[in-house]
C-alpha cells in the first residue's frame, strides 16, 4: 500500500469557547453555532494527499479552505487533530503536537507555501532575491553564492528576468509577485506545494504561464500540490483528485472529472452549474 | 477468447437536488468485451451511449452494476467501486478516452501535449518524445504543426491530436465517444484506417459512432441503445 506524503485526520479549527449543543453535533447556522456563536472553521476534516499529485479544494468563501491550508502551515493553532507527514519522523508522530522549532523545520524543509495575498507571503521592501534566499537561510544554506545561482535558477524557472531580481516585490505586477512567491516556496525543493488561488485576479496570459509552471515543477520534481481555487477550469486541467468543502466541511470528494462532471451533493451540483 | 472488460447489470441515475427528480440513463446494460475485439455503439441522441463509456471511465459513479475490467497492474477489478488511486494509474497507463473535443493546458503545443501523455505514464523524456513524434507521425498530424498551440487546429486535426495523446501510451482498452463526429469523409477514412491498424496490433476498442457504414469492417459487433438499454445487437 502506497504511503501518503500527507495524511490529516479529523482536523478540526474553531473559534470560540463551544457550547454543550455545538459540541454534540446540533445544526448549526452556516459554521457558526446559534447559541454561543462558536464558528467552526474546520470541522473533521480528513485528507490525504499522495506523491506526485496535485489535490484540488474548492467551495465558496468562508467555506474553510484557506483555514485548512493555513492549518497545514502552521499559520494558525488547530483545535483537534492529527497529521503525519511522510517526510518527518518517517509518518509517525502528528505534526501539530510538534515544538515550534520542529513546526519551523518542516516550514523550511518539506512544505512550501504560496499564498492568495503576497502582502502575507513576500517581504514587500526587500529584494525578490533576498526574499527566496530567506528561504534558503531559513533552512540552513549560508554560502551566498551557493544561494545566488539557486536563485536565479528559480527566477528563470518563473521566467522572471535576472536583471530584476534586486528589485523589491512591490514594484512587480501581480502575477509577478505570484510567480516570485511560488519560487521562494520551491526554493527548498518541498515534498508539499500549497496553493490558495494562485491564479486569482491574474489575466489570462500571466494565469496560462502559473498554470503551466505548476504542471512542469510537479512533473520535474513529483511535488505533492494542494491547490485551492475557485475556478473550475483551473481545478479541470489540473487536479487529479477534487474535495468540495462547505460550511467548514468536506461535502464530496472524488477524481476530479466525477466531480464536475457527475456532481452528488447540492452545493456542487449548484456550483458546477454555475459555470460560465 | 479471454475478456478484457465484461459489463453486469449496469445502471446510471443522475439526481437533481435542486429540481428534486431523478434521470434515469442508462439501465441495465450487459456486455462483454474480448481482448483486442470492437464494439460499437449506435443510438439517437440522449440515449444514454456515452454515459456508458463515462461510466467505464469512472467519470460517472455507476448506480448499480459492475464494469469488472483485467487490468495489468492490479488483476481482475470493478471499475465502479476501485480505489481511486486504482483508477487515476490506469488512466495514465492502461486505459484512453478520446473524444471530439480537445482539453489541453494553455501553452502548451501539440507535440508537447503528447509528450505529457507519455511522461504520465512513465517514460523517460527522450522515450516519450521519441514515442510522441513516432504517434504524431503515425496519425498523420503535419510536422508543421507540431509546436503550435492547438486551439488553432481544425476540427480533424484536434481529433488526431487527441487520438496521438491517448494512444501514446499504447492502452490496452481505448473509448472512442463519437471522434467522428465533426469530420469530413475523407478524414473519417483515415481515421478509419488509423483505427483498423490499432485494432490489429490488439487495443481493445468500445466507440460511439454515428454511421453505420464506418463502422462496417471494424466493429465485431453493433449494440443499438435506445431509452437507455441495449435494444438489438447486430453482428457486421
Amino acid at each position: 500500500m502506497e504511503k501518503p506524503v500527507l495524511d490529516i485526520q479529523n482536523l478540526t479549527v474553531r473559534y470560540g469557547k463551544t457550547c454543550d449543543y455545538c459540541r454534540n453535533g446540533g445544526t448549526l447556522v452556516k459554521n457558526t453555532c446559534p447559541h454561543c456563536k462558536t464558528v467552526w472553521a474546520c470541522s473533521d476534516v480528513n485528507v490525504t494527499l499522495y506523491e506526485g499529485e496535485i489535490l484540488g479544494i474548492v467551495g465558496e468563501s468562508g467555506s474553510g479552505k484557506s483555514t485548512l491550508m493555513k492549518s497545514l502551515y502552521f499559520d494558525f493553532g488547530i483545535t483537534e487533530g492529527e497529521g503525519y507527514l511522510r517526510d518527518f519522523e518517517n509518518g509517525e508522530v502528528n505534526i501539530f503536537e510538534q515544538s515550534l522549532q520542529k513546526k519551523k523545520y518542516m516550514k523550511n524543509h518539506i512544505m512550501g507555501m504560496v499564498y492568495q495575498n503576497p502582502l502575507l507571503g513576500l517581504r514587500m521592501d526587500y529584494s525578490s532575491a533576498g526574499n527566496i534566499a530567506e528561504k534558503l537561510i531559513a533552512a540552513g544554506q549560508r554560502n551566498f553564492e551557493g544561494m545566488n545561482r539557486r536563485v536565479e535558477e528559480l527566477l528563470d524557472a518563473v521566467e522572471i528576468l535576472q536583471s530584476r531580481k534586486k528589485e523589491p516585490p512591490k514594484n512587480f505586477s501581480g502575477g509577478m509577485q505570484q510567480r516570485v512567491q511560488i519560487s521562494k516556496a520551491l526554493a527548498n525543493n518541498p515534498a508539499i506545494l500549497l496553493l490558495d488561488e494562485v491564479t486569482t485576479g491574474l489575466d489570462l496570459s500571466v494565469q496560462a504561464k502559473v498554470l503551466e509552471l505548476i504542471r512542469r515543477i510537479r512533473q520535474e520534481f513529483h511535488i505533492s500540490i494542494m491547490l485551492v481555487s475557485h475556478d473550475l477550469a483551473v481545478i479541470r486541467m489540473l487536479a487529479d483528485r477534487t474535495i468540495v468543502m462547505l460550511d467548514g466541511k468536506i461535502i464530496e470528494q472524488g477524481l476530479t472529472d466525477q466531480i464536475l462532471d457527475d456532481p452528488q451533493q447540492p452545493y456542487t451540483q449548484q456550483l458546477v452549474h454555475s459555470l460560465l | 477468447m479471454e475478456h478484457i472488460l465484461e459489463i453486469q447489470r449496469l445502471s446510471k441515475q443522475f439526481y437533481l437536488h435542486e429540481q428534486g427528480r431523478e434521470i434515469k440513463s442508462c439501465r441495465d446494460i450487459n456486455f462483454i468485451l474480448d481482448k483486442g475485439g470492437f464494439i460499437g455503439i449506435v443510438g439517437t441522441s440522449g440515449a444514454g451511449k456515452s454515459t456508458v463509456l463515462r461510466c467505464i471511465y469512472r467519470t460517472y459513479s455507476v448506480t448499480t452494476g459492475s464494469v469488472m475490467y483485467d487490468s495489468l497492474s492490479y488483476g481482475r477489478l470493478d471499475l465502479a467501486t476501485a480505489e481511486e488511486r486504482k483508477i487515476i494509474h490506469l488512466r495514465k497507463v492502461e486505459i484512453g478516452y478520446v473524444s471530439q473535443f480537445l482539453t489541453i493546458l494553455p501553452r502548451t503545443t501539440a507535440r508537447e501535449h503528447v509528450i505529457n501523455g507519455a511522461l504520465d505514464a512513465g517514460f523517460s523524456y527522450e522515450e516519450s518524445k521519441e514515442k510522441a513524434e513516432e504517434m504524431l507521425r503515425y496519425f498523420k498530424l503535419s510536422e508543421t504543426l507540431w509546436d503550435i498551440y492547438p486551439n488553432t487546429f481544425s476540427g480533424g486535426e484536434k481529433l488526431r491530436l487527441n487520438l496521438a495523446h491517448a494512444m501514446v501510451k499504447a492502452p490496452r482498452l481505448l473509448l472512442l465517444d463519437e471522434p467522428t463526429a465533426s469530420l469530413d469523409n475523407s478524414t473519417k477514412l483515415l481515421v478509419k484506417e488509423l483505427l483498423m491498424k490499432l485494432k490489429a496490433e490488439g487495443t481493445s476498442m468500445i466507440g460511439i459512432f454515428h454511421d453505420l457504414e464506418f463502422m462496417e469492417g471494424l466493429c465485431d459487433r453493433v449494440y443499438n441503445i435506445s431509452q437507455g438499454s441495449f435494444q438489438t445487437e447486430e453482428a457486421l
